[in-house]
């Protein structure tokens, strides 16, 4: 008898249990979902104001198509402007993040692998400086250094691209040297025994190990690039009009005030987003599907 | 026998000589020293010196003497850190719950956190201003961002560095050993016993890089105070700003240069901190930023 209120007990205990971390996983969703729209909302938000042509985000005067229209009008100056920004936005992106994946992923495997220790030392201190210093005096200290060489290094594209490499290198180089780290060392050794020579083992065995860490830093670099602004500022052409979107937004503002067709060119952004958003998630389920497969494969 | 050993020996020895892998790393190391080191080092000379390259401390003396620059120096400490607190509230429950098995399966939702910032922050900073001046607008009456500017800043910056302070919490909780949490659990530790005596102390290097993501970046976006405020907080990245950007006076970028090296002061007592911080954490020395 006894034993049997212990058991009821028990089974009471466990469901209680489990209807408390049911409870919990629920809440936890919704805090991480809550956040997530949060996030989102600045961007939703505009995104919605775009279907009307009221000059003040904010305010609605009946729906149209008119920033749409607008936007891709051949003839209309400002969204001239704002596609111009836009394609300096994604070059100066590319290429800042090509050159960052290049020069940080050899400068992780150096550094990985160089026999001095003071090196080593030396070098992880100066990949950590771009990290820790404000973007503010990374972008003045170039800006000075642009200023004194500006008999042959005039402020042009290419020095715009050395700022975003300087902001974006360290984070390759911290993406890739965790998967270096992981590698078994006995391979490179056995590809050269195997008589492969420096370089082909490098592409042969290295590289591909690492492919990761490399492919991930060239998203950070990328991600980073599409999101300044100080250095931009500091570092961008002078001559010629030349901005990025972010300096396009800012002194668009300072003038007479951001058109209202970027409020559409933002909503295609967000669009562009949410694709990839979706694209992922496809992506990632059909993954563990596939590793779910295996896996029950194994077991049979 | 001997022959071939002593050829293998050689052989070793000429691939010692020279390192290839580690060569590798010499143009990274010229980059870095031509436009991270040197700039940096121009940033000190411009401290000390005036228009004509003489030796100086006035520079010193405009920055300190005008009791502004004191209270620039001091707002922004008090936003940074508000925001820094704020984000780590918001940042640590997200990169627990995502990180966690038993809350998400789903491995890319982290990065879903990190994809708002592939539309500038500048645009989604203009977007956020006028999102909360419109709720605030239609729920009280009036607009955040003039009537409590400082909230507003607060606001902007949390918006935007949060996922800075998700991603190295993140990290670090997928590294967490979750057998010592169902442990302490099963010996009769409570959640609050679990979280307070298990889970905090094993994710503090996470913590300490997070609060560095945030804290020492804010100091210096004067975009998101600049607009969260109507142009009317500063902090100190604005006074750098502001001095590199005019041209009133000859010794302009001598000044900003001194502000400059106040603020390297500022995160260079800072990451001592961090160290002596996550020295105590055994494990802490290996946790990258990101």
């Amino acid at each position: 008898m006894a034993n049997k209120v212990t058991v009821l007990d028990t089974n009471r205990a466990l469901k209680n249990k489990r209807i408390k971390s049911q409870v919990g996983k629920i809440l936890a969703k919704v805090f991480i979902y809550i956040i997530l729209i949060l996030m989102y909302a600045p961007i939703v938000y505009i995104a919605v104001f775009s279907f009307t042509k009221h000059p003040t985000t904010g305010m609605w005067n009946g729906f149209s198509f008119g920033n749409y229209i607008n936007l891709f009008k051949p003839g209309n100056v400002e969204s001239a402007k704002i596609w111009d920004a836009a394609k300096n936005t994604a070059l100066v992106a590319l290429t800042a993040a090509s050159i960052s994946t290049i020069l940080g992923t050899l400068g992780a495997i150096g550094i990985y692998y160089t026999r001095k220790k003071w090196i080593r030392n030396a070098m992880d201190f100066v990949t950590q400086i771009p990290v820790v210093n404000a973007e503010i005096v990374t972008a003045v200290s170039l800006c000075v250094l642009f200023v004194i060489c500006s008999k042959f290094m005039p402020r042009s594209f290419f020095t715009l691209v050395i700022g975003h490499v300087v902001l974006s290198i360290p984070y390759v180089v911290m993406s890739v040297e965790p998967k270096l780290e992981q590698m078994d060392p006995s391979l490179y050794e056995a590809a050269m025994d195997l008589g492969a020579t420096q370089t082909k083992a490098l592409w042969k065995v290295v590289i591909p190990d690492i492919v990761p860490g490399i492919l991930s830093g060239f998203l950070l670099s990328i991600t980073l690039s599409l999101d300044d602004y100080v250095i931009t500022a500091f570092t961008k052409p002078t001559s010629g009009n030349f901005n990025t979107i972010s300096t396009y937004v800012d002194s668009a503002m300072k003038k007479s005030g951001v058109p209202t067709q970027f409020r559409a060119f933002t909503a295609i952004l967000l669009a562009v987003v949410l694709l990839v958003v979706v694209l992922m998630n496809v992506m990632s389920s059909r993954k563990q599907k596939i590793t779910l497969k295996k896996e029950k494969n194994k077991n049979d | 026998m001997e022959a071939a050993l002593e050829s293998n020996d050689i052989a070793i020895k000429q691939r010692r000589r020279f390192n290839f892998r580690g060569s590798l790393c010499i143009p990274y190391a010229v980059f870095m020293a031509l436009f991270v080191i040197f700039p940096l080092a121009l940033v000190f000379y411009y401290a000390f010196t005036d228009a004509n390259g003489a030796f100086t401390f006035s520079n010193w003396g405009t920055v300190f003497t005008n009791s502004k620059n004191w209270e620039v120096i001091g707002i922004t400490f008090l936003i940074s850190s508000i925001t820094t607190v704020i984000c780590i509230l918001i940042a640590y429950p997200v990169a627990y719950f995502l990180s966690n098995k038993k809350y998400n399966k789903n491995k890319v939702l982290v990065y879903i956190f990190l994809l708002p910032m592939w539309i500038n922050f500048v645009v989604r900073t203009l977007g956020l201003k006028s999102l909360i001046n419109f709720v605030t607008n239609s729920l009280f009456g009036f607009a955040l961002t003039s009537t409590y500017p400082y909230v507003a800043v607060v606001i902007g910056m949390v918006y935007d560095y949060l996922p800075f302070a998700i991603l190295p919490l993140y990290n670090q909780m997928l590294k967490m050993d979750k057998n010592q949490i169902e442990a302490a659990a099963d010996l009769g530790a409570n959640p609050a016993q679990v979280f307070f005596k298990n889970i905090i102390p094993m994710t503090i290097p996470g913590i300490v890089s997070a609060c560095m993501m945030t804290f020492m970046p804010t100091m210096s976006s004067y975009v998101i105070a600049d607009h969260m405020s109507e142009r009317r907080t500063k902090i100190i990245g604005k006074l750098i700003e502001d001095w590199f950007g005019s041209s009133t006076s000859d010794v302009a970028n001598n000044v900003g240069s001194v502000l400059s090296l106040v603020m390297l002061f500022i995160i260079g007592v800072t990451l001592v901190i961090e160290k002596t911080v996550s020295r105590k954490e055994e494990d802490g020395k290996k946790v990258g930023i990101w």
